[in-house]
Parts: structure tokens; sequence; C-alpha cells
């Protein structure tokens, strides 16, 4: 499942580009001072090694020295197409039986009913059951919470469609929600699967869907929400967040777009609209007139403009470069070359009517995309970082659990965002403790050595790197046995642009330690790469 | 002068010499330049991270984890509904532990080292804190008290403390959290593998390690050879010019430095043997460890620490037993911090706040104990703040489906401790108007 693009019927172009080369982009100090706005297309010369890593990285979670080589094979237009598309690899979508939807159901009538009985005969000992009863339920949802984190992390380390999960986890900061608030593990996990199907799908069609979504209705108070009491969290939140952002609409429209949201709510797991708490009146929004319910407040908001510019920029922080977001830095306010870029992006969003492989499509052909200030400048997430150490260099999972536990010391608990803003990413992952946390997760994924308080059985399952170097073998036989070329090798694959202190202290780790290119060395290069402020970048 | 650049500061050197540097610039990013600020502040002149705000105060969180019964840690022995309610676990009144100028309540017999703080006028006991419609569990209500919001959503309390110190803004705000170019606080310290909520922030998150020894690398156990190449590869913040590059590596190789710094500086506070003994308890072994990191001087003003296994369903005890074995862990340990910083001279400096998800039910269970509840005290500590009882006991007669109505909003408690300890503005980062408490002797 997890070497995605490597088919064994692709047929390579003969590998020209020698590992131990040094890379043609420049380390900073030599970069170029002005940052390309290109969106035309990357040619296929100079797409090779470096950017078919990038775009595994940015794309996905990173790929396999054997996948690097086979999209740097194809070229460009292939390797996007491919990731885009992954053609015929199964797509194995859980279904709605996969987790237990029970837990948190609605009281019965009977139940509800014998809840009355108690509380009016203050019937002390019932209560004291059904509180019982109750704190036993959450107890069971909160360990159905921790299956389903742990469930999303397998699926992004193995699935054979990397962007369609990337997408996904894209939506869930985007229409952030938390389990805390709602508080029903099988509504977070419903509300995964509609970021998944409409993962590389229309904008509209997801947005006219979370709003029937029962997780969105429940953590930003809809359910609620009726006719001469709307509740404005929703309406809210839709335009600041989720389509116009700030500027783009009045606190009017928020009133007014409550109104037509009102009697949105759901019903045990399904959507349901409550013509009698619906405030069917007229209503304006956004200049336009008519009685409009939901989809029609959604419908408005989707002839702006505004959506097109908010959303590709959103997409471009997430997959391409740092952006302050929107209510620190306007437009006109960001440099040129990005100004540039997101105007490419945006009209290319509104001209295929909020299609988003269309404008991934753009962006990752693009020649600004592949610019070497660009590549390796983005701080890996959490999940990213994780998610992407084990798919590039195949380490063993080892334990879903502490891999989970990890994320939330980083900062990115999934299924929990912090607030409805979802993730800042960028530099705000990075700190002095979540270093430590960084590193040490990578080291135990590389040799299973648990922090202590974990019960330790550290090498039940050993990690075998040597055959990430069969492609240096296959490029130029010998060199596997080379710790010098090795340490190149290993750098061009993890780090892209490595510095020379990097290489320098690789070779004089092979020297303390025998001089001949062994597992263990490998591992103990990566040990050390992977512990570089370097590696948490991609 | 610029320390950078100075040809004497190579890479080994700095090596050597870290640590004399890192006593007085851990952590704060001051590798980016040459400001006069930055400047001053490595070599030990300014003591203040952030101007105006006095940085020597320190604020201790003890959390009591599983719902503590307050009942029968602040025992209200001079009501009969009590004995009546807890005829297998109540404690008799004349084992009770008087506190003076407190009508009808007292301490569990197992806390004769919170009663010696509270006669030394160190202790303050708030008596019934809750919240509007309490919850009953344990992870949402232990939410609602580290977001300090009854919907549990949002940021941690100290969070936000830190990110209004910090960045200036406050509860459901959204500010600067990517300043490299000005003095950050060192960020506050939990002992325990998960960082609590309560001190995330928007843009501080605390540092969290269940020992010292694990807020390092972790790899460099593995082979002993790979010790000297790590610490090169993630000391060169120091050598290789990144002061004012603003790339996210340049980033990145800084905030390495920083953790390396702060690690080195941490394990060796820690490392130091007391000035006094502590009880060989979880909440001891933690509070040595708070104790420690606050005499080797580190700038940290919050510190998080938690003893768990309150959660006293079954067979809870009433004077003696597992409740009370807890009740004596936690005394003891805090009366030894207590003496610890006194000897240190640095008691006047820390002030201590306890809590607890909830308190527990009114009347014991058919298994000998008691199940969640809802109001309960908090303890305030230290040679400053205004000793005594605050508030009244919550009625036993006057209940909600069985259990105490609360009398003071934690928020109260939080605001108090926020304004006149930390001299922070409690309603911004409480996002609400709450009266405070009086915390101090001179509010």
């Amino acid at each position: 499942m997890r070497d995605a693009p490597a088919t064994p019927n692709a047929d390579p172009k003969p590998e020209t580009r020698s590992f131990r080369s040094t890379p043609a982009t420049g380390a900073p100090a030599t970069r170029e001072s002005v940052v390309s706005a290109s969106m035309a297309p990357i040619t296929a010369k100079d797409f090779g090694y470096d950017q078919a890593r990038h775009l595994l990285w940015r794309a996905g979670f990173g790929g396999t020295p054997e996948q690097i080589q086979t999209l740097a094979s194809w070229g460009p237009t292939k390797a996007v197409d491919y990731i885009l598309d992954p053609g015929n690899a199964p797509a194995d979508r859980p279904g709605a039986d996969t987790f237990d939807k029970s837990i948190m159901r609605e009281p019965t009538a009977e139940e509800r009913a014998a809840y009355q009985k108690a509380r009016q005969s203050q019937d002390e000992d019932a209560l004291a059951k059904f509180r019982v009863e109750q704190q036993r339920r959450q107890g069971q949802d909160r360990q159905q919470i921790g299956e389903i984190q742990r469930w999303w992390l397998k699926r992004m380390i193995e699935t054979p469609r990397p962007l369609e999960e990337k997408m996904t986890l894209f939506w869930h900061g985007h229409f952030a929600t938390s389990y805390r608030t709602i508080e029903n593990s099988y509504h977070m996990f419903m509300q995964n699967e509609l970021f998944r199907s409409h993962a590389l799908g229309n904008f509209g069609n997801l947005l006219y869907g979370i709003i029937r979504d029962p997780a969105m209705l429940k953590y930003l108070n809809n359910d609620t929400s009726r006719k001469g009491r709307a509740n404005e969290n929703l309406a809210r939140e839709i335009m600041e967040l989720f389509s116009l952002g700030i500027g783009g609409y009045t606190e009017k429209d928020i009133k007014e777009g409550a109104r037509a949201l009102t009697g949105y709510t759901f019903k045990d797991d399904a959507f349901e609209f409550q013509k009698n708490n619906h405030d069917a009146s007229g209503k304006t929004i956004l200049g336009r007139t008519g009685t409009f319910d939901g989809d029609g407040f959604v419908k408005i908001i989707l002839e702006q403009p505004g959506v097109a510019k908010f959303i590709t920029r959103k997409l471009y922080h997430y997959f391409c470069a740092d952006l302050p977001p929107l209510e620190r830095a306007s437009y006109d306010e960001l440099p040129r070359h990005q100004q540039t870029v997101l105007r490419d992006l945006a009209s290319t969003f509104s001209g295929g009517r909020y299609e988003i492989k269309p404008v991934l499509r753009r962006l990752f052909l693009s020649q600004h995309f592949y610019d070497s200030r660009i590549m390796s400048e983005q701080i890996k997430s959490p999940t990213q970082l994780v998610v992407g150490a084990v798919r590039s260099l195949n380490t063993p999972v080892r334990d879903l659990s502490i891999l989970n536990d990890a994320l939330d010391l980083m900062g990115q608990n999934l299924l929990l965002p912090p607030s409805v803003k979802g993730w800042d990413g960028g530099r705000s992952w990075i700190n002095t403790s979540t270093v430590f946390v960084r590193q040490n997760i990578l080291a135990f994924l590389l040799t299973g050595k648990k922090p202590r308080g974990y019960d330790a059985n550290a090498d039940e399952m050993k990690y075998d790197p040597m055959p990430l170097l069969e492609e240096l073998a296959k490029a130029s036989p010998g060199s596997e046995k080379d710790p010098a070329a090795v340490a190149d090798y290993m750098l061009r694959l993890t780090l892209g642009n490595a510095p020379d202190a990097a290489k320098t202290e690789l070779v004089s780790l092979s020297k303390t330690t025998g001089g001949s290119v062994t597992r263990e060395l490998v591992i103990g290069y990566l040990l050390l790469i992977t512990a570089m402020p370097e590696y948490q970048l991609c | 002068m610029d320390l950078h650049n100075s040809p004497a500061f190579t890479r080994r050197s700095f090596l050597t010499s870290g640590l004399t540097l890192a006593s007085t610039a851990w952590t704060i990013p001051a590798f980016l330049g040459s400001s006069a600020d930055a400047m001053a502040k490595m070599l030990g002149a300014g003591l203040s991270s952030t101007p105006g705000v006095d940085d020597d105060r320190i604020l201790v969180v003890i959390q009591l984890s599983g719902g503590n019964d307050g009942l029968n840690t602040v025992i209200p022995f001079g009501m009969g509904e009590y004995y009546k309610a807890r005829a297998g676990i109540g404690v008799r009144a004349d084992q009770v532990l008087k506190l003076s100028g407190a009508d009808g309540v007292g301490l569990h017999p197992r806390m004769t080292a919170l009663k010696e703080l509270f006669d030394e006028g160190m202790l303050s006991v708030v008596q019934g804190v809750g919240y509007p419609n309490p919850n009953r569990s344990h992870f949402k209500s232990m939410d609602i008290w580290h977001t300090a919001d009854t919907d549990a959503t949002g940021d941690g309390w100290l969070g936000r403390y830190y990110d209004s110190e910090c960045c200036g803004f406050g509860k459901g705000e959204s500010g600067q959290v990517e300043k490299t170019d000005t003095p950050t606080l060192d960020p506050a310290i939990s002992i325990g593998r998960n960082a609590p909520l309560a001190l995330q922030g928007r843009g501080s998150k605390p540092v969290a390690f269940e020992s010292a020894e694990l807020f390092r690398w972790s790899g460099e156990d593995i082979h002993e050879a790979l010790r000297e190449p790590y610490h090169d590869l993630n000391r060169r913040g120091s050598v290789e010019g990144t002061e004012g590059g603003n790339t996210n590596a340049d980033f990145l190789m800084r905030t390495a430095l920083d953790a390396q710094i702060s690690s080195d500086k941490i394990r060796k506070a820690v490392a130091q043997k007391p000035l006094v003994g502590y009880p060989g308890n979880e909440l001891g072994r933690q509070l040595q460890m708070v104790g420690s990191m606050i005499r080797a001087g580190l700038k940290t003003r919050v510190y998080y620490v938690t003893l768990g296994g309150f959660d006293t369903h079954s067979g809870q005890g009433g004077a003696q037993g597992r409740h009370g074995n807890l009740l004596a862990n936690f005394a003891d340990s805090l009366r030894a911090f207590y003496k610890d910083l006194k000897a240190q001279g640095n008691d006047g400096r820390v002030l201590t706040v306890t809590f607890s998800e909830f308190g527990r039910r009114v009347a014991q269970n058919a298994s000998g104990g008691t199940d969640h509840g809802t109001a309960a005290p908090m303890f305030i500590c230290g040679p400053m703040i205004r000793p005594g009882v605050i508030g009244d006991h919550p009625s036993l007669t006057d209940l909600d489906q069985g259990d105490l109505k609360y009398k003071i909003d934690f928020r109260s408690v939080y605001a108090g401790v926020l304004d006149q300890w930390l001299q922070a503005d409690s309603k911004k980062v409480l996002g609400g108007t709450y009266k405070p408490v009086v915390v101090l002797n001179k509010a």
C-alpha cells in the first residue's frame, strides 16, 4: 500500500544525475534575490530528483528513494497528474460501521421518561445511576476518539493516495471542529469522511455539506438555533473563517445569514431541517434579497469573488509557503511575487468553479513552486513530520499510541484542534519543548527507543534502512559501500539541500565507528540527520 | 563587541563556555541580535524579560486529579448533616484539625503539615469553589478549569496569560505569535508526560517533561559516538551567523540552540541536592524538582505539577485510609516545598494554588466511597498571601441533586491570582469580569 507511485511497468529514463553531485539549487546565501513568480509550467529538463522529492513532500508525506526516482523519470506533467489522480490505487473508503455509533446516541423515549420521573420524585439513587451511566458512556467515547485518531494516523501512513489524506487534513484545519466540545466521536468520524469525500472535489459542494454536518452544527451551536432566537456562531464563521475572510461581509450579513440557517440541525447521526424552527421571512445578505434558507445563504457566498481569493490563499499557505493570516496582512501587503501567484491561483479556482484539482495542478506544475526559496523552507507540521518519516524512510510504525501522544505534545492533537481557527502552522509549531519531542519521536521510529515512562521493548521491530541504498547502488554501483557517498545520498534524500557541517559530522561518525557502511551506521546517520534543525523543513 | 562574529567564540569554546552564557540567556532568542537590549540580557544586566513586570514572582499550580473529596479535606464538622450523609467515611469532630478563626470547619487529620502552614499564616482556604451548571465528567470539567470557560473551549487560562504578556492579546483574540525580534517569556514548565491544556496559549507553549532527564535528545543514549556530532549540529546557531537571518532554517537553528541551553540548565538545576528533605511520593518528587529549578535561578514564571488518584469511588477511608494517605502526601510535600524555598530565601517569591476538577457528592455511596460531585475548596499558599478562610462553607441541606451549590466562581480565584500576584489584566486573560478573591495580604 505504501509504495504509491512506483509502478514496475514504468520505463524510467536512465538516471544521469549522480547523487554525489552538488545540488543545483543554491544555499540561502547564494539564492537569487527575487523569488520567481512564474506560473508557467516547469520544464522536464528542470524537473529532477530534488524537484520530485519536493513534490512528494508537499503534495503528500514524502517519498522513498524509489518513488522519487520514478516521479523524476516521469517528468513534471505525468508526476503531478499521478499525484492528483493515482489511477487505480485502491480508495478503500471506511464503511459507516467502522466505529460504534451507539456510544453517545440520544436517549430513547423510555429512557428520557425514566429520567424525568427520577428527577420529579427526587429519586437520588436512580439519578445517581443515570449519572454513572452517562460517565461510563463518556469514558467509552473518549476511548473511541483515541481509536479514530490512531485509525486516521495509520491511514495517512499507509494510503496510496497521500494527497487525498493531506487535503482531508487541510479541510479539518480549515473547518476546525473539536471533539472536546462536541463529545461525540462518531460525529467526528463522519465529519472526517465528509472531508475525505470532498478532499479533491469541489469546494462549493463541501460548503453545502458542512452546513449539514452534525459535528459542525453542534460545534458552532446551530443545532439549537431557531426562529426568533438565531445563534450567529455558524453564520459568522462560515463567512469569516470558511469562505470570505474578515472584511468580506458586515455584521448585518451575519445576523441575516444566521436567520437563514435557523432550523438546520441534526437528529441522531443525520442532518434534519426543522421547518417549524426555520425563519422563512425575507433577508438581505451581501446585497441580495430573498427568503433564503441555509443553501440560499451558501449560494450567495459562493457568488462572491472573495471566496476564490480566500481559499487559494489558505491552500498556498498549506502547500507552498508561509503566509500571514488575512487579519494580519491584506493582499496588498504581501510581497509582490506572492500577489502575482495568488491572483493567478484565485482566477484558476473561480474559473474552474471551485474545483480543487485544477488549482493544485497549476500550483504543483508552476516554476514558482520549485523556486529554490520555496523548496525545503516549509516547517513540517507534527503530522507531516511523523507520517513523512515513516513513509520516506520506511521505518516500522511501532506504536500508534505513542505516535499519537507525540502529535499532541508537538501541538497537533488530531480531531481536537485548539479552536475554530484551526492550527496556525509555520513557526508556531516550534519551541524549545517541541524541538525535543520532534527529535525523540524520530529516534523512537528509527530505533524503538522509548523515553522512560513507556515500557521498553526497544528492539522488537528492527528497522532495516539498507533498502534505501538500493537506488544509490543502481545509479553508481559500489557507492553504497562508501560512507561518504552514503552520507551524501542520505542527506539529499532527507534534507534536499544539506549544509556542509552535516556531511562533515556524518563522515566523522563513520570514522569513529569503524569505517564501513553497516545498518548501524546508516541508522546513526539518520539519528543525527533527523535531530538536525533542517530536518524540520520540507 | 559582537559575540557572534568574535573569532575567539568558536564552536569548541562555545561548548565549554556555553553554560556560563546559558545562565543569563537561555531560551531568550538573543542570538538574533545586536540590539542593545539583547546584549544587555546576555551579559546579565537585565533580569526582567518584560519591562515593567516583576520577574521574581512565581506561580505554582498543583492539580489534584480525579476529583478531590472536598468535604473530607476541609471538614464541616459543625454540620450534623455531614455525619448523617457520611456514616462510614465521616471524620470525627475530635479528630479534625481545627483552624483558628474558622467556625465549624477544619482540616483532615492527616494534613498536620498543612495545619502548620495555616498556623504560620501561609495558607488560605477558599471554600465552595465551583462554577454554574457543573459538569461531572472528569475530562470536561478538567477542561473547564483549564480553559476558565464553562464551554471548555479555547486556549488554557495560563497560556492566555502568557499570550497577553508576550503579545498583548487575550481570550478569543488573535495576535502576533511568531515574533522573533523581541524578548519572549521563558515558557511555563509542567512536570508530566503531557503538557496541560491550562498552559497552552495561542502563541505560548509550555515545556513538559516527566523527569528532567527526558528533556533532551534520547538518541545520544543509543551510541556514545552520536553525542558530539549531535551537539555540534544543534549548537550551530551560535556560530554560523544566523543572527538577523529570517528564513525558517535560521529560526529553527536558533530555537534548537535555545533548546540545548535550556535542557542543560534544567538538568543541571534538578541534579542539585535540595536543602531540605522531601517526602518520597509523586508530588514530593515533582515539587523538589520545581524547588531546585527556582533555586537555580530559572526565569520561569509558572510551574505546574500534578498528584493523581483522587477518584475515590470505593474504599475511600475516613480519618485513615486511601484518601487520607493522598492528603498526607499532598500536605507533607507542600510543607517541604516551602521549607526548601525558605532555606533558599525564595519563599516570598512563590505563590502556590491548588485545585481539582470537582469535589464529590455529599453522601457516600454503597462502596464506602464517593461519586463525582461539584464544588470544593482550593488552597492558596505562600508567605505573601492573606491567610485564613475565604467564603462560607456551602450548605449541606440546600443541595442541587445531592451536590453542593458553589459559593465562589473559580475564575474569581484565577482573577485574584492574575491581578494581584502576576499583575496581569484578568479581564483580558479571562475574557470576562470576575470579582477577584483577595489573595495577597497587601493587595
